[in-house]
């Protein structure tokens, strides 16, 4: 029904604090002549880059599953854009649907996210180790 | 169906971004990324469908595969409409931009 508005929401506030991470990594960039904040910045700009494989992940499935939804005509071009909108009882179905479909979605998709950023920074440690 | 066409196409795209790496020109990865969120987000949805409908979620209609089936390979063709409009604005090449210089100069 509207499921994919969560990991839709989510994806908004993930390009937010990835947007300001990128910032925050340009800055130390230019300040990046103490070692301090040179290994904090290889680290951090490592982290945003890492936030985008979440990111894509959100913004990928949410339109694709919009797709979907437009496909099933369960939203449409006209207010209130989700046909489950105009009637109390498709409201609360709908509701009851996002906040079980919807949130199951937006954590298993972290989740899987969270497995891949813990893997990938095993996999530097030892090439750092390594060398 | 739908999830099982999103699926195989993650894994291809995900198999040729293995195989170009690291060379990210093409920007495999986001395109792989793409159909892995959607394949993750239609596994929770067919959980859920699972748990309604028991085993008669294995036996769907024929008319009814086909819908999937169909909106499977348009949901594919989406995401590379999406990978492609990224492409082209990035334009690792710098393809786009020669061709405007060229016709400027």
């Amino acid at each position: 029904m509207a499921c994919l508005l969560v990991p839709a929401a989510e994806a908004v506030v993930t390009t937010v604090v990835q947007k300001a991470i990128e910032k925050k990594e340009k800055a130390a960039a230019e300040n990046g002549n103490q070692a301090e904040n040179k290994a904090e910045t290889s680290q951090m700009a490592s982290f945003s880059k890492k936030l985008k494989w979440l990111n894509n992940m959100l913004w990928g499935g949410a339109a694709l599953l919009a797709f979907e939804h437009i496909w099933h005509g369960e939203i449409v071009p006209w207010f209130p854009f989700l046909t489950a909108a105009s009637n109390p009882q498709d409201t609360a179905e709908m509701l009851h649907e996002m906040s079980t479909v919807g949130v199951s979605m937006a954590v298993l998709v972290t989740a899987i996210w969270g497995v891949m950023v813990a893997v990938s920074y095993r996999i530097e440690n030892r090439a750092k180790k390594a060398v | 169906m739908t999830l099982l066409t999103s699926l195989f196409a993650a894994i291809i795209c995900t198999i040729i971004w293995y195989k170009k790496a690291p060379d990210k020109e093409m920007r495999m990865g986001t395109l792989s990324l793409i159909y892995w969120g959607a394949s993750i987000m239609w596994f929770v949805d067919a959980i859920f469908e699972f748990v309604e409908l028991k085993a008669e979620y294995f036996t769907p209609e024929p008319l009814d595969m086909l819908n999937d089936f169909f909106l499977g390979i348009s949901v594919v063709a989406l995401g590379l409409i999406i990978w492609l409009i990224i492409l082209l604005i990035r334009d690792p090449r710098g393809v786009i931009k020669k061709m405007l210089s060229k016709k400027e100069a």
